[in-house]
């Protein structure tokens, strides 16, 4: 192979913290307009690998190459101007400045004088997306945008300082399906620029879609590089894995008929919010019930309004047959709900507070004895919970920020399910977490619903939709417009269908 | 639950050679008991000859910073919350003025309700207008901060209020409870209740949740307008107690008492290690930022630096400290 081809050479890089092996003589390299997939579990390396690249860390030993000549990357700078870009999972714009202001910050074009020349970065910043074949008003508010022009906006920004390889990292996380077709249209048109991407990505699909090479990398050693037309979907998951994972993301018929009875919920003709209107349907105890739908179609929005978050404008909810006011979280707990909210991040930790604290947050009555809360039990409460749930943890003292992501996720869910609620609704459980963890989590929800509480999963992934689900509801534009027996769902093409309102 | 409480070493179920522990030793936390130590020695043996370590003098330290412990023990509720009150100096000032007032007027017990009232009038606004209308509170306290002082000058005229009640001053600073001074078992008060009910109970949690992630914290169910509420409604209690202090130890009430309170209560939360970001606090760790501050104003007069030198000190001591404390 010639290397002269290789925009980036990284050759064996090593790469410890603290003493700890992070990766271990790993060698990665890209072409010249490829996309490169790069796969690995949580912990793999593939982050810190990425890291190196951008000039965030210095590798312990190795070299990196770019467009042949070795080249040292010791900080951020040095990356940008080796033409390396970032599109950041979470994004690094400011909400406050307009499109143009975000792309050139720290980079703005200067009029004579040295003030900033706005109008030459609009202009810029135009020229940029009509190369994108997209169409994008520079001068918009970035705060205004949805994700997918946030995401635009940072390729654009990535570009115009002239970056020859882009990194992407999980960039369909929050895009929608039809955004994340336009996202792939685009790094089409990227390559045929001859401009090459990195692509990370726990989505099968995506990578098949795009990527021309995968590497994949287990517990910081590079495990093979190879093009996809060479590999097989069993082979890449089993590459992160470990193992043979099989039929993890297919149905298993439970008996939920078991439970049958009274059905635990009932909503009827619920309105609330911006985007949830009439909405009814009911649930029984045992039952699994997946709420499919584009972005924007009211999904989160019910599961907000559920847990007493977005107000009511009408309609009523009733558990086990008695009506319940839902004006605020604490009156959906004392009702029995219980929300794994869409972020974990945001909203469903405190990042800097430790494992135990996090756990212990909303079962603080639990372990109170007279005013004060009692340390051992608490203690003894958050390890119990850890044991049951599995949660990978090296101390329960450390801030919860360090775990990986799926751990933090199952953090999330043991928290919850320690309050012991009747409902559970899962807003996007799996969303950035390692196939792993995906089907352990999926695991866990079939066992709640076996226990017998009623579960609601809401997801972008309708293969893991369609794995747990026992009944699925459409929304579309707030409303329901589909309830479909998980039975008489052919596949996930029948869903994207029905999503889409066809 | 260690995070919080920086008293108690951790004990932790898991066997763990010494090295271990050493290494996951975060030395910052403890940054204010080693500065506090190293000022005191530093002190002790420059200022031997004058009188730094008699008895008489490290009483004084405490009895002078007593009342800033008193307003940053409120404080800390406020800062680990990720909130900010900068109405204290003033509410302790309209607080001894209307102490000393009503008391002259009515007597003893409504003197002292007067004062409470102060806090929990002005402690309800502010945490009302912070939490039901989401002003910003550094806005919210500084506009109250104003307000405050200014209606303790207008209503006295800008005369001090003379106490005469022997019963209140004993009682509020200038007294001593058996062989302790009544300033340092207030201090002590305040901050063991304020340390017990930050670190063991479930509202000490939910502030700290609150003030870590307030997102967070309301999907888990904590009403954090309430807390918000209730953590300006604390240091403005507390700010009004320090107020009362000042009056009994000055056997007067005055506008100006507490002037400028709320920068060093800050400065000794901030030394203590409570986050200015939120989420994380320590009473202790305030106690010992107060009491630093105080040791430094005490060890600079004793060197004789005057006052103007002793701002510039003490200003360089606490940016080096934080500047220490800092996460990397």
């Amino acid at each position: 192979m010639n290397t002269a081809d290789n925009v980036v050479e990284m050759r064996s890089i090593s790469k410890s913290f603290n003493g700890v092996p992070v990766l271990k003589d790993v060698s990665f390299d890209v072409r010249k307009g490829e996309v490169h997939a790069l796969a690995g579990g949580n912990g793999a390396g593939k982050s810190t690998l990425m890291k190196i690249l951008q000039g965030v860390y210095q590798a312990d030993a190795g070299e990196i190459l770019i467009g042949g000549k070795p080249a040292a990357i010791n900080s951020i700078q040095d990356a940008k101007a080796a033409g390396i870009g970032m599109v950041f999972q979470e994004f690094s714009l400011v909400p406050s400045l307009t499109v143009a202001q975000n792309i050139f910050l720290a980079a703005e074009p200067l009029a004579k004088g040295g003030l900033i020349d706005d109008r030459a970065a609009v202009r810029r910043a135009r020229e940029v997306f009509s190369e994108m074949e997209v169409d994008v008003d520079p001068r918009a508010g970035v705060a205004r945008l949805g994700t997918a022009y946030w995401q635009l906006t940072e390729i654009a920004k990535a570009l115009a300082q002239n970056a020859q390889v882009l990194i992407m990292d999980e960039p369909t996380a929050s895009l929608a399906r039809h955004e994340s077709e336009a996202l792939f249209e685009l790094i089409d048109r990227l390559k045929q620029r001859g401009i090459s991407i990195i692509y990370i990505s726990h989505r099968m699909d995506e990578v098949y879609r795009l990527a021309d090479r995968i590497t994949i990398l287990r517990d910081g050693r590079h495990l093979l590089t190879a093009p996809l037309t060479d590999v097989t979907p069993e082979k890449i998951v089993e590459g992160i894995v470990g193992k043979k994972i099989e039929g993890q993301l297919s149905y298993r018929a439970r008996d939920h008929e078991a439970h049958d009875g009274a059905p635990l919920l009932e909503v009827r003709g619920l309105t609330a919010g911006h985007r949830v209107r009439d909405v009814s349907f009911t649930l029984r105890p045992g039952e699994i019930l997946g709420l499919a739908g584009l972005m924007g179609s009211g999904r989160t929005e019910l599961a907000r309004a559920l847990f007493g978050i977005d107000k009511v404008e009408s309609g009523e909810v009733l558990i086990r047959g008695k009506k319940v006011h839902l004006g605020s979280p604490q009156q959906a707990i004392n009702a029995g709900v219980a929300l794994i909210p869409e972020d974990r991040r945001a909203q469903g930790l405190v990042l800097e507070h430790s494992v135990q604290d996090n756990l212990l947050l909303p079962l603080l009555g639990q372990i109170q004895r007279g005013p004060l809360l009692d340390g051992a039990k608490g203690k003894e409460l958050s390890s119990s919970l850890i044991k049951r749930f599995a949660v990978k943890v090296a101390h329960p003292h450390r801030p919860v920020r360090l775990l990986s992501g799926g751990n933090q996720q199952k953090v999330v869910i043991a928290k919850w399910l320690g309050t012991d609620p009747d409902i559970l609704i899962l807003d996007e459980p799996t969303a950035g977490v390692d196939i792993g963890t995906k089907s352990e989590i999926l695991d866990m929800i079939r066992e709640l619903a076996n226990a017998g509480k009623a579960v609601i999963v809401i997801s972008s992934e309708y293969p893991e939709l369609l794995a747990v689900s026992d009944r699925v509801l459409v929304l579309k534009d707030g409303s329901i417009i589909r309830d479909i027996p998980r039975s008489e769902i052919a596949g996930e093409e029948y869903l994207q269908l029905a999503a889409q309102g066809v | 639950m260690s995070k919080t409480n920086t008293i108690a070493p951790r004990n932790t179920a898991a066997p763990r050679n010494f090295g271990t522990t050493l290494k996951e030793l975060d030395w910052r936390r403890y940054v204010i008991y080693i500065g506090f130590v190293v000022v005191f020695l530093f002190f002790a043996v420059l200022l031997r000859d004058q009188g730094f370590l008699s008895p008489n003098n490290l009483l004084n330290i405490f009895r002078q910073t007593a009342t800033i412990t008193v307003i940053a023990v409120g404080m800390t509720y406020v800062i680990a919350c990720a909130e900010i009150d900068l109405s204290v100096g003033s509410v302790a000032g309209l607080s001894s003025v209307c102490t000393a007032m009503a008391l002259s007027q009515w007597g003893l017990v409504p003197g002292i309700l007067a004062g409470l009232a102060v806090g929990l009038v002005v402690g309800s606004i502010n945490g009302a207008l912070v939490s039901l209308l989401g002003i910003p509170s550094f806005l919210v306290t500084l506009g109250m901060l104003g307000i405050a002082v200014g209606v303790a000058q207008w209503i006295t005229a800008s005369a001090p209020q003379p106490i005469l009640s022997d019963t209140f001053n004993t009682l509020f600073g200038s007294g001593n409870f058996g062989p302790v001074p009544g300033l340092v078992v207030w201090s002590a008060i305040f901050v063991a209740i304020g340390a017990v009910v930050l670190n063991r109970t479930r509202f000490g949690r939910q502030v700290l949740a609150t003030g870590g992630n307030r997102s967070a914290a309301e999907f888990t169910g904590i009403n954090t307008k309430r807390i918000k509420f209730q953590v300006l409604l604390i240091s403005g209690m507390a700010a009004s107690v320090a107020g009362m202090l000042y009056a009994g130890r000055l056997q007067s009430g005055r506008f100006q008492w507490g002037a400028g309170d709320e920068l060093s209560a800050i400065a000794a939360v901030i030394l203590g290690g409570t986050s200015l970001f939120g989420g994380f606090g320590s009473i202790i760790g305030t106690l010992f930022g107060a009491l630093l501050i105080g040791l430094i104003n005490n060890g600079l007069i004793l060197a004789g630096l005057d006052s103007s030198q002793q701002q510039v000190v003490r200003g360089a001591i606490i940016i080096l400290a934080v500047a220490l404390a800092r996460k990397k």
